[in-house]
């Protein structure tokens, strides 16, 4: 390898590298960050997208270089230098990687365990939630029962991070997912409901678990992603840091209305947060009967409905959509 | 197997020393003639997959699911997924094996040519039955086939599916075993290991993950069986078993199948580089042995499928920083490669041209790659068309491209008949651009918040996604001229002689298409697989140069 | 083309040079061998990928086997084994006899193995038929069908291949002294399933 070794790969390593690092900064392929969480998740897709710019430049570099500088002229017949290894250069491009992908690794696993994931502790009420869930969700009862929580030792998906453990405990959300909506109940307040509402800067703690078939609870502006497993808990904890008006969306195949199951996550302010917690309280307790009227006088399969309806008091908006997508399963199946 | 004594009795059909054109469709046991047969089924099936992703691509052009229902749209995925995958690109890497291994290894057929029969066949067989699944309502549950979807959407279409990939993942053990025997028991007296080309080498760490993890898939897909004929519930959590131990079972499969789709190609990859630049490959041990790491490494990452499943945190950083590792066996190789080029003298024929396509978009494949092994950042994009992007790169970018590359460079010697270089050029800048247009957008769009298997999506996505419908109608295009060159070349082309590209493996060394039993003689050995530029004047007279390079490569072993 | 300038006749000769040079027993025998062997081993994967299974949801589930699985019968099954277990001896003394070109000693060797292995099938189906739980009654159930019933039916194949070997000997010269791969192949696939049952005992009955 003649590596043309002088001040022109010196100028072209610092500028490889300079254009690297400002990519990796600018690349601007990410949505809003809406939490701490998803600012640690950029750090690491900015840090990964600064070395790959770097090892795509200089590969594709060499790539493109080799075309025009090692084109063989017309005419000429002869082979090229009978080159056949240099074990210098092989340790290095051996070396290097290794060590990339080692600090990939411990930084990947710095913020992993950041971000609560190998919070051990988590799994321990998860027990208890889920038992509470099942009376809430008929529909979640014959699989909830499936294997026994208290036996996991660890909780799949995100708990709480080593810095937060000790703070105020987090709002809990139960979440159920099936064909095709996403349901929360809010255990502390009763309520039930379509969308995901959460008060910013507040740690959340979502308990995931699925009705029918696999789905998988994701929120782009939050970077987490869990699937919702049958038969087994899963959970996400959060804290918001933006206020604003996200999809919910189900990121597990489902069936064929799994681009359709989407709903939102409103992140609010404390305020606006507790109104939105006033008025459903409220509507839980006075629409009930006119949902559940509304329900059984307009609609044949109003009976697979009555249960959700009846707990979830929703506004007759968010039933509509519910019945609209069960039809929708329903005539698919 | 038990019969093989008497098969080398029935391969020697010594009336004609050219197959006829109907031997092609017969239970031929002569390793070319199956390795074609392999090519042209498997491209058959890749025409069927590619049209189902051009309609997929067609639906998504537009938000609304309005071109075809949800529900077909996710039989169309399925299809596309698992033709893709077991249809084509498994197979052909069985069509170069099988025609090249014996011709590389100077042996004169298989270790066991009625059995290479008998895995061929199963090929189409299971590939018709995956078709016939469109009558009775196609699989929908995606080509991972998650339970409990799988066990309740559409009873029959999923049990035609788990049968097919019975049948083909069998063809493709029973291939393994006489890959495996043939190449450390059957290579010429004077070849060891490491003067094997490294095809070979490549060959067997494919065949050895065949062998250790088809099987797994096999055992997985005989339960999901139970589950849904016979009402059982390994995977069904509604009797108290277990989707995730299905995930599994799947990705202990699956993933290593990703290596067994690309490490032939590797293979092809490190045959061809060297011919057309004419320089030796560079770090020969080197590659030979990272497809071995590759293939332990491969056997032990599956669950980086798994990192928002149920998988606990201290297992996804296991399988985290094992997956990372890959890419130091596999930048040895894009780095010698690299250097294989650096100094050459390239022809940049189409071959050549794919084989470069190959390094430039498996790269882009293969960051992705390491990208989403790191557990935080998959968090966000598993599931999203982020991987969708990934994924086509390794495949298409990867696998598909050195295909081929590998075609094309091995053309003159399956036919007698050299390609058509402009439309194969055509057929390279369109593959190319299509590529790119389609995958790269999809990178971005998984980012933003695109999830991947649906019909219907938001508005907003819509001008990347018609970005990608646009490269992928380009995609359609490029596959004309392909076509079109081979059916010409195939009739008119420019007869190749023996060694048109001047190579010294020893596919080389016999008749373009080579005889029956390939070699008239025992073939010698001249020289080390990739002797080049030993002496300066190769390519001027063959003969007296292979003289001279016996005995360079004599000393020089 | 040099290819075709070459004529019949020297193809037929490259051929029969080959076909004496390499005996048709001596080293293709040796490659029949191996690429069983290959073939053992893509099998004990799949038996490993079902016990691995088996293993997962007994870690996984809190009562295993399910609350009101009857407790499985020893008896039946461990004279099972045993049989099972001494027929690959019996089988080895077959090989023994053929090595020393003793058609009539293969024969009656192989021929009580083939009995035993009989036996062996005989017993699982009686003890199908009187178990107290069905394939779908729980997971344990069912995992123990599937696993007795895979491995059932190789023991069948090995039997087939036993009875093969017998229907082969008694043409004349086919088995001797130099050439028994057929005795050899039986023989290893016996082993294999013998020592796949070995595991799946101590998994299913004893843990
Ligand atoms: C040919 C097929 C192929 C190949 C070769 C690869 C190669 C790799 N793949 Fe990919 N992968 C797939 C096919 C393939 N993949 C498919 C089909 C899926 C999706 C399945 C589905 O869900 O449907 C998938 C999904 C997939 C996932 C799961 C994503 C998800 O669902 O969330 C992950 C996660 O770790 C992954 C990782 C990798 C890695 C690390 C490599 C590595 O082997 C790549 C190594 C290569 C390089 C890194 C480039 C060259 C190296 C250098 C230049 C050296 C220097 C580099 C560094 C230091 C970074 N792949
Ligand atoms: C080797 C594997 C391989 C290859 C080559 C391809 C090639 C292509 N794939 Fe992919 N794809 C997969 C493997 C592959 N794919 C897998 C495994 C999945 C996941 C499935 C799952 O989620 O379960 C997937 C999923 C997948 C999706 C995501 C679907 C979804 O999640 O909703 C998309 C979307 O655009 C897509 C598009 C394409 C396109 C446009 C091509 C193009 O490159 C195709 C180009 C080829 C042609 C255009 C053929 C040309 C021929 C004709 C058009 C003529 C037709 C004529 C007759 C029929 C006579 N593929
Ligand atoms: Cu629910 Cu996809
Ligand atoms: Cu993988």
């Amino acid at each position: 390898m003649n590596i043309p070794s002088n001040i022109i790969t010196l100028i072209i390593g610092i500028a490889l590298t300079l254009i690297s690092l400002w990519y990796g900064q600018n690349h601007g392929l990410l949505p809003v960050a809406a939490s701490e969480e998803a600012a640690q998740v950029d750090g690491i897709f900015n840090f990964m997208m600064t070395i790959a710019t770097g090892l795509f430049l200089l590969i594709e570099g060499v790539l493109i270089y080799s075309i025009f500088k090692f084109r063989k002229r017309p005419g000429d017949r002869t082979d090229g230098p009978a080159i056949e290894g240099n074990v210098p250069l092989e340790i290095l491009w051996t070396a290097i990687p290794t060590v990339i992908v080692l600090v990939l690794s411990i930084y990947s696993f710095e913020v992993y365990n950041n971000m609560g994931g190998l919070d051990p502790m988590a799994s321990h009420d998860m027990g208890h939630k889920m038992a509470h869930q099942s009376t809430d969700l008929p529909s979640s009862e014959p699989v909830a029962l499936a294997l026994n929580s208290d036996n996991q030792k660890i909780a799949l998906g995100l708990g709480a991070s080593p810095g937060e453990q000790s703070q105020e405990p987090p709002l809990q959300v139960n979440v159920n997912a099936i064909q095709y909506a996403w349901i929360f109940t809010y255990p502390d307040t009763g309520i039930v409901s379509g969308e995901l509402h959460v008060p910013v800067g507040q740690p959340v703690q979502l308990n995931i678990s699925a009705g029918d078939v696999l789905h998988a609870f994701w929120v782009p502006q939050l970077r987490i992603k869990q699937d919702a497993i049958p038969g087994r808990d899963a959970q996400l904890t959060f804290t918001a840091t933006r206020d604003g008006k996200y999809p919910v969306i189900c990121a597990e195949l489902c069936g064929a209305y799994h681009g359709g199951m989407k709903t939102f996550l409103y992140v609010q302010t404390p305020d606006e947060y507790n109104q939105w917690q006033q008025d459903n309280t409220l509507a839980q307790n006075d629409d009930l009967d006119k949902a559940v009227a509304v329900n059984s006088a307009n609609l044949s399969d109003g009976e697979y409905l009555a249960p959700y309806a009846q707990e979830m008091g929703i506004d007759s908006n968010a039933l509509e959509q519910l019945h609209a997508q069960h039809h929708l399963m329903v005539s698919n199946q | 197997m038990t019969t093989s004594a008497q098969t080398i009795a029935h391969t020697k059909p010594s009336e004609h020393k050219q197959r006829k054109w109907q031997d092609y469709f017969t239970f031929n046991t002569d390793h070319k003639v199956i390795g074609i047969q392999y090519f042209v089924a498997s491209f058959l099936f890749f025409f069927i997959g590619g049209a189902f992703a051009e309609v997929m691509r067609t639906e998504l052009a537009t938000p609304d699911p309005d071109f075809v229902s949800p529900e077909f749209y996710n039989q169309l995925l399925t299809m596309h997924g698992t033709t893709m995958i077991f249809l084509w690109i498994v197979p052909a890497g069985a069509a170069f094996a099988n025609f090249l291994i014996p011709l590389m290894i100077g042996a004169e057929d298989m270790a066991f040519p009625r059995l290479n029969a008998v895995a061929f066949w199963m090929f189409p067989i299971g590939g018709i039955l995956l078709m016939s699944s469109f009558f009775v309502g196609a699989p929908q549950a995606g080509w991972t086939s998650y339970p409990p979807l799988s066990l309740v959407a559409g009873k029959w279409g999923e049990e035609i599916w788990i049968l097919s990939l019975l049948i083909a993942g069998t063809s493709s053990i029973l291939g393994a075993i006489n890959f495996l025997t043939t190449i450390l028991r059957m290579r010429m007296p004077d070849m060891d290991l490491h003067s094997m080309p490294l095809f070979c080498w490549a060959m067997m760490a494919t065949s050895i993950l065949i062998l250790l993890s088809t099987p797994v898939l096999a055992a997985a897909l005989i339960l999901l069986s139970f589950d849904l004929l016979a009402g059982t519930s390994f995977f069904n959590p509604t009797g108290g078993g277990d989707p995730v131990v299905y995930q599994h079972m799947f990705w202990f499969y699956s993933h290593p199948a990703v290596y067994i789709m690309i490490l032939p190609f590797f293979g092809v990859i490190s045959e061809i580089l060297p011919v057309h630049s004419r320089k030796p490959i560079f770090g020969y041990r080197a590659i030979a042995y990272s497809s071995l790491a590759i293939c332990f490494l491969g056997l032990i990452v599956w669950a980086h499928h798994m990192f928002t499943s149920g998988t606990p945190g201290w297992l996804r950083m296991f399988f985290m920083a094992a997956t990372m590792l890959i890419a130091v066996p596999t930048g040895i190789k894009v780095f010698s490669w690299c250097a294989t080029i650096w100094g050459g003298k390239l022809s940049l024929n189409t071959p050549m041209l794919f084989a470069i396509g190959f390094l430039s978009s498996f790269l882009i494949g293969g960051l992705t790659g390491v990208m989403v092994a790191s557990v935080p950042f998959d968090i966000h994009v598993h599931d999203t068309y982020f991987v969708v992007g990934h994924f086509h790169y390794v495949l298409f970018g990867g696998s598909a491209f050195s295909l081929f590359a590998g075609f094309y460079h091995w053309f003159p010697k399956m036919t007698g008949r050299m390609i058509n270089e402009t439309l194969g050029k055509l057929h390279f800048a369109l593959t190319f651009i299509g590529l790119n247009l389609t995958f790269m957008p999809m990178h971005e769009l998984g980012l933003l918040g695109m999830n991947r298997r649906v019909a219907l999506y938001d508005v907003s996505f819509q001008p990347l996604n018609v970005l990608s419908t646009v490269g992928a109608y380009v995609m359609a295009v490029s596959t004309l001229p392909f076509v079109i060159n081979v059916l010409w070349s195939l009739f008119k082309g420019e007869k190749a002689g023996r060694n048109p590209w001047h190579a010294l493996t020893l596919e080389w060394q016999t008749s373009s298409p080579p005889i029956i039993e390939n070699f008239e003689e025992e073939p010698i050995l001249w020289s080390g697989p990739y002797d080049y530029g030993i002496d300066t004047e190769a390519e001027e007279e063959e003969e007296t140069v292979a003289q001279i390079l016996a005995e360079v490569g004599s000393e020089s072993r | 083309m040099q290819g075709s300038a070459l004529n019949e006749s020297q193809i037929a000769l490259n051929y029969h040079k080959n076909t004496e040079t390499t005996t048709p027993h001596g080293a293709h025998h040796d490659h029949r061998l191996f690429g069983l062997v290959l073939f053992l081993i893509a099998e004990s994967a799949i038996f490993l990928g079902l016990f691995t299974a088996f293993l997962i949801y007994r870690s996984v589930l809190p009562v295993w086997p399910p609350e009101g699985t009857p407790e499985l019968e020893l008896l039946l099954p461990g004279i099972n084994t045993i049989i099972l277990i001494s027929s690959s001896f019996v089988m080895h003394k077959g090989q023994d006899a053929i090595k020393k070109n003793d058609v009539k000693g293969l024969q009656l060797w192989f021929a009580i193995t083939a009995i035993m292995g009989a036996i062996f099938l005989v017993g699982q189906l009686y003890e199908y038929f009187h178990l107290e739980f069905g394939l779908k009654t729980n997971l344990f159930a069912s995992a123990f069908y599937v696993l007795t019933g895979f491995h059932g039916l190789h023991v069948t194949f090995g039997l087939l291949l036993i009875l093969a070997v017998l229907l082969r000997s008694r043409k004349k010269d086919h088995y001797s002294q130099e050439s028994f791969f057929g005795v050899e192949a039986a023989e290893l696939y016996w082993h294999f399933v013998d020592v796949v049952w070995i595991v799946l005992f101590t998994l299913v009955y004893l843990l």
